[in-house]
């Protein structure tokens, strides 16, 4: 079932009673989701991206716009009506209740002609409880079990009423990272083989690009970039989507172009053909960047931390407005170190943007950034 | 170690002085006068070891009217009431507009004086010369007879003493389970919506397990609170309450010790221990059932 957005607004009165404006927790959310997918929607807290789902899942109503699931307006339908099926954060799984009784929940609730016998509703359990892997504790109360088991229940449960859509608010935030690993995992697994069109929420970039076959970006209730995960690190709209996926994070630095030439403080970096003039925002991805003696960026080395297969070198560079320049460099470049170094940068890795706008300017090299 | 444990003791010394003395010997004294025969006051002398006063108790008709009315208050009492404020609780969290001054209104009978509310019950209820008191005018007004609540009938007393105490005892209710219910991770009743669950449902499925530790409380306390009623008869019907027929149990006892017929120890003792059998053995029963139900949440 593919879902479709179009003008998709959502307006909250502002706590503070002086503000006459109202907070925009979702702005203009004009897109599609096709059927079938996993997609990511990813954004720093307080982005909007929870009262999206909640938009979707019709636990909010929205201030403008409309919700298309396949071709049918579900705009003005309650929930239930909608058939979504929701993972909450803390799972909202009734404590007092078993496993199986949680599972059963919704299914207890269909009327008339969808009515399921007992037998029925037995075996949707069964059905569920296998494809997530929990059918040996089904007899258990929720303070019984790990987190990580808590999650697949409240997965079960969503999926039980075997709805057209799954929607999951944060499903890994409450895990260590060991078990977040593992869930992420056994949720594109569980989507996979349910071939449930499935939009999840999260703030972790990373944990959006492993597992999505689309993620979405959002800051202040507005969609910065749409695409496959690969497609939005290595073609960013701007500096805010740019410095929000990868880690180590983008270096950022204040440069600026100079008769056809990329300047950072005095290195000149490259020759750049992008029609403008003047001061631009520069990112390198910290794997743009590798040591080397003829290297055009001169940096002063501050510490190389191993990372086992990589090596992570941290240097400082004057320009620059992230917090530390990294480059990950393999560890025999990094041998390379030494207290005054210079790097060489590869053109693929370094976006420009507008100094004030932050959007991305389009720019071919020319030398393509020495060797 | 050995001194740990010392000046542990020590610390708790104080405050074990102060139990011995005034609950501990209060309490073995209590079983001793009950225990003896013919005790007299003035002299200190008793004839001897044996059940007599609880045979007297139980048999006198005092005793029994007192026991009568005391179980018809708590078994009238105590599920009107926690019933009653669980409506209201439910009411007060459904509401947006003027909650607060609704539950301002709910919990001003907690903070004003037993007398005082017994007056405001008196104006009410209770015939004089000028008036037939404030229900009565009403009664009237639909066409009925008017009944005399403080000197009448039993049931008519009956009934004001019931309605007195079911509004004495909703603010602290309505006060502990509005609380209950906005402790309720509002996850729950998403979760309950997306899956389509009808409202009757979540309250049932949802709501009563999660505020039911709450719900044991108040009927556990209300139990217990409504067996040991007595200023609340004194408010309404005066301090001759075996005249009035109001009697409680625990007036039963103050009379015995100082009443017009005061000086009777042994069957103050008897009719205490009796009492508290009761309470013992209702409060046993409602841990039991609360144990089996309540809800097994971290």
């Amino acid at each position: 079932m593919k879902i479709v957005l179009k003008g998709l607004t959502k307006l909250f009165k502002s706590r503070n009673k002086d503000a006459k404006e109202p907070v925009v927790a979702v702005k203009n959310f004009d897109f599609e989701i096709p059927d079938g997918k996993l997609i990511g929607l990813l954004g720093p807290s307080g982005c909007g991206k929870s009262t999206a789902l909640n938009l979707i899942s019709g636990l909010e109503t929205p201030t403008e716009g409309k919700i298309f699931f396949g071709d049918e307006d579900v705009t003005d339908l309650q929930p239930e009506f909608r058939g979504v099926g929701m993972v909450f954060q803390n799972y909202a799984l009734y404590p007092h209740l078993t496993v199986r009784q949680n599972i059963t929940f919704p299914l207890e609730n269909f009327k008339k002609p969808n009515k399921l016998t007992k037998e029925q509703k037995e075996e949707r359990v069964l059905n569920v409880a296998k494809l997530v892997e929990i059918e040996d504790l089904l007899e258990r109360k929720p303070s019984e079990m790990s987190g990580g088991q808590q999650q697949r229940v409240a997965i079960a449960r969503a999926l039980a009423k075997q709805p057209k859509v799954l929607l999951l608010d944060e499903p890994l935030s409450n895990l260590d990272a060991r078990l977040r690993l593992q869930t992420r995992e056994e949720i594109r697994r569980i989507q996979r083989e349910t071939g449930l069109t499935t939009v999840f929420v999260t703030h972790d970039q990373e944990e959006a690009m492993s597992i999505s076959d689309m993620i979405i970006v959002m800051k202040k209730g507005e969609v910065q970039q749409i695409g496959a995960p690969q497609d939005v690190y290595d073609d960013p709209t701007n500096l805010f989507v740019a410095t929000f996926l990868g880690t180590p994070p983008i270096n950022v630095f204040d440069g600026r172009i100079d008769g056809g030439a990329l300047y950072i403080g005095s290195d000149k970096i490259s020759d750049v053909d992008c029609g403008v003039q003047g001061k631009v925002t520069v990112g390198i991805r910290p794997e743009g960047l590798t040591i080397s003696d003829e290297g055009v960026l001169n940096c002063a080395l501050k510490s190389v931390e191993v990372m086992g297969r990589d090596t992570s070198v941290v240097a400082l560079n004057e320009n620059l407005t992230s917090q530390a320049l990294r480059a990950i460099v393999s560890s025999e470049n990094a041998r390379l170190a030494k207290p005054d170094l210079t790097f060489k940068v590869n053109a693929d890795k370094l976006f420009l943007f507008d100094a004030e706008s932050g959007l991305r300017i389009p720019f071919s090299a020319k030398d393509a950034c020495k060797g | 170690m050995k001194f740990d444990k010392i000046k542990a003791w020590l610390y708790l010394l104080p405050a074990l002085v102060f139990l011995a003395i005034f609950m501990v010997y209060p309490l073995i004294d209590v079983l001793i006068y009950s225990a003896e025969e013919n005790y007299n006051f003035a002299s200190q002398t008793f004839t001897g070891i044996g059940s007599e006063n609880f045979l007297f108790v139980l048999s006198d008709p005092y005793f029994l009217q007192a026991l009568k009315n005391t179980f018809i208050l708590v078994i009238i009492t105590v599920p009107l009431s926690t019933g009653l404020a669980l409506l209201i609780s439910l009411g007060l969290s459904s509401i947006k507009t003027l909650r607060h001054l609704f539950q301002t209104v709910y919990f001003l009978p907690y903070v004003t004086n037993t007398l005082a509310v017994g007056l405001v019950f008196m104006i009410l209820f209770k015939k004089t010369p000028y008036s037939d008191g404030l229900v009565n005018v009403l009664i009237k007004l639909f066409g009925g007879e008017a009944v005399d609540f403080i000197d009448g009938p039993y049931a008519a007393k009956m009934f004001v003493m019931c309605f007195y105490t079911v509004w004495v005892v909703l603010p602290f209710k309505i006060l502990v389970l509005t609380s209950a219910l906005a402790s309720v991770n509002t996850d729950y009743y998403r979760a309950a919506k997306v899956d389509g669950t009808p409202k009757w449902r979540i309250f049932t499925r949802i709501t009563l397990p999660m505020i039911s530790p709450m719900l044991f409380y108040l009927i556990i306390t209300g139990f217990i609170g409504a067996f040991k009623a007595y200023s609340d008869a004194v408010a309404l019907f005066g301090t001759n309450l075996n005249e009035a027929g109001m009697n409680t149990i625990v007036g039963y006892i103050y009379d015995m010790l100082y009443g017009d017929s005061g000086g009777y120890p042994s069957y103050a003792a008897a009719a205490a221990l009796i009492l508290f059998a009761i309470v013992l053995t209702i409060t046993v029963i409602n841990l039991i059932v609360s144990k089996k139900t309540a809800i097994n949440a971290k």
